[in-house]
């Protein structure tokens, strides 16, 4: 599979107390283990199976994915912030590998 | 990536007809046995009741394989009353399971987005587990149609 | 717009299923339009982004929400990225993309005065790749260059196609203009039959757009992935159950040169989103 790569969106500051939208995305087949190559074998699954979002190194949301989920999984959701730290992205995948991108906000 | 060939396509076509082209009541509408069973799993056999879950997707899809879907729930969000997790369920789909999106406090709000498969015309659900132990939930029925254009 | 579906009974009587109940009902009066340059085919110019349903719009209006700046984003990291035997990256000539390919996206197929005919962007890619790097050719649709063409071709967005048909081009865009309307493959169809004839009409399901190139390389649901208008062209045929040519051959640059001719004027939406 080519190289994975994730994308977040947040804003770079926000008030103490306020509840911003965050937005993910990282491209990946979500290869679901239902589908046949060209000579009638299966593809062997392999999807993006739990993503997390941590603040501090606490988590404030999370989803486990089933291979219902399209390919090049996309997550919007909240996180309500009360003061300057770092969130963290973690995207795990079936084959153990785990993707991670870190973003800063200063609250105020 | 290999494409999907024209058999299944045409496959996924005729369910979605036969599915789209009768009436049938909404009563008749109720998850499938495998629907069933995952959300009977997610509350521990309990049924959920209708309100407060917000199910936003479009009736028809212009493709399957990335329908958007958005869930919201009316909670305050706070230490004490907040949404745990909600679970989401297809009951057209080879297998059931979509997603189950956790909560906290912390997330400002019970709303989640993402775009999901859906193989046929079907009902999508979504079941709310609230931290006083009550479970609600809210349904949709999403048509997909069939492409003309394999290329 | 209201044309009679004389393409839905060919489809038809071909075996195929024809469902014209569900889809995006169209009322003319939504579909923003350009006005065609003199003596064009056209009586109206018409992005494939006007026929999709608001949820596919939505996904191309939002750059972040947009899949298709996935591959735009890796095509940014590899642009100065150093390979080949000259040491050099895209940036070591070019520089900051955003002012040196504002326009480049929008002007191919360009001539090739080395080749003697029009080359498109993949193909002038991988020229400066071989002659100015010094570096092994990417091939088609490889991640690779399909994220290179989309990084470019994005540089260009809202910039108006603009492709040179005149002088040497001539030629190669008569061959274009030719193929355009032969009849091919077991259904008998040109690609005039479903976008000049019945745009706007739906085959099955789907809208029929113009079948325009300026959103390429483009995000599709179907394909869940960005792919080249070359990708496009053989699935097209292979629709009509003919033998495709292949991507990149003289017969696709041809057809993509003529295509931004039936295009001109449109703005660059690459990557756009499609069905």
């Amino acid at each position: 599979m080519a190289k994975i790569k994730p994308r977040v969106k947040l804003p770079k500051k926000a008030k103490a107390g306020e509840t911003i939208t965050i937005k993910t995305i990282i491209s990946h087949k979500m290869e679901s283990g239902r589908r046949k190559d060209k000579k009638g074998n299966v593809i062997a699954r392999r999807i993006i199976n739990t993503f997390a979002c941590k603040f501090e190194g606490q988590t404030i949301f999370g989803c486990d994915i089933e291979p219902a989920i399209s390919a090049n999984p996309y997550f919007q959701f909240n996180a309500k912030v009360e003061k300057t730290g770092e969130f963290e992205f973690i995207w795990t995948d079936d084959n153990g590998d785990t993707y991670q991108k870190k973003q800063t906000i200063k609250v105020s | 990536m290999p494409e999907l060939s024209r058999r299944h396509i045409l496959g996924m076509g005729a369910g979605a007809l036969v599915v789209s082209s009768l009436s049938i009541p909404f009563s008749a509408l109720a998850a499938n046995t495998m629907a069933t069973d995952a959300i009977m799993k997610f509350t521990g056999g309990a049924k959920p009741k209708d309100g407060l879950v917000t199910l936003d997707m479009p009736e028809i899809a212009e493709n399957g394989n990335t329908v958007p879907v958005g869930v919201s729930v009316d909670s305050p969000m706070t230490a004490d009353n907040y949404v745990k997790s909600v679970l989401v369920v297809a009951d057209g789909n080879p297998s059931a399971g979509v997603a189950t999106f956790h909560f906290s406090p912390m997330s400002g709000a019970a709303e989640a987005s993402t775009r999901m498969r859906l193989a046929k015309t079907q009902n999508v659900i979504a079941v709310a587990a609230m931290s006083d132990g009550s479970f609600h939930s809210a349904q949709s029925v999403v048509k997909v149609t069939i492409g003309g254009c394999g290329g | 717009m209201g044309r009679k579906v004389s393409l839905i009974s060919t489809v038809l009587g071909a075996g195929l299923l024809a469902l014209s109940t569900y889809g995006t009902a169209m009322a003319d009066s939504t579909l923003k339009s350009i006005a065609p340059p003199a003596n064009h085919p056209l009586s109206e110019i018409i992005s494939g982004y006007e026929f999709r349903a608001s949820e596919t719009q939505d996904l191309q209006d939002d750059d972040f929400e947009n899949p298709g700046y996935i591959w735009v984003d890796k095509g940014e990291d590899l642009w100065s990225e150093v390979d080949g035997a000259a040491g050099k990256s895209c940036a070591s000539c070019h520089e900051d993309a955003s002012e040196s390919m504002k326009t480049a996206g929008a002007e191919f197929p360009k001539w090739s005065e080395k080749l003697q005919k029009p080359i498109n962007l993949e193909q002038k890619i991988n020229d400066c790749r071989t002659e100015n790097m010094k570096a092994d050719k990417w091939k088609w649709e490889s991640e690779q260059l399909l994220s290179m063409t989309s990084f470019v071709r994005s540089q260009s967005r809202g910039e108006p196609v603009n492709v040179q048909v005149d002088g040497p081009m001539a030629p190669f865009f008569e061959k274009g203009k030719d193929l355009y309307y032969q009849r091919v493959g077991q259904l008998d169809l040109a690609c005039s039959n479903c976008h000049e004839d019945n745009y706007g009409n739906q085959i099955r399901s789907d809208l029929l757009s113009q079948g325009q190139t300026n959103g390429f390389p483009t995000y599709r649901l179907k394909w869940q992935k960005v792919g080249s208008t070359h990708r496009r062209f053989k699935g097209c045929m292979k629709n009509v159950r003919a033998t495709p040519y292949k991507v990149g051959s003289d017969e696709f640059v041809n057809l993509e040169l003529y295509l931004g001719y039936r295009g001109k004027g449109l703005p660059i939406e690459s990557p756009a989103v499609r069905n």
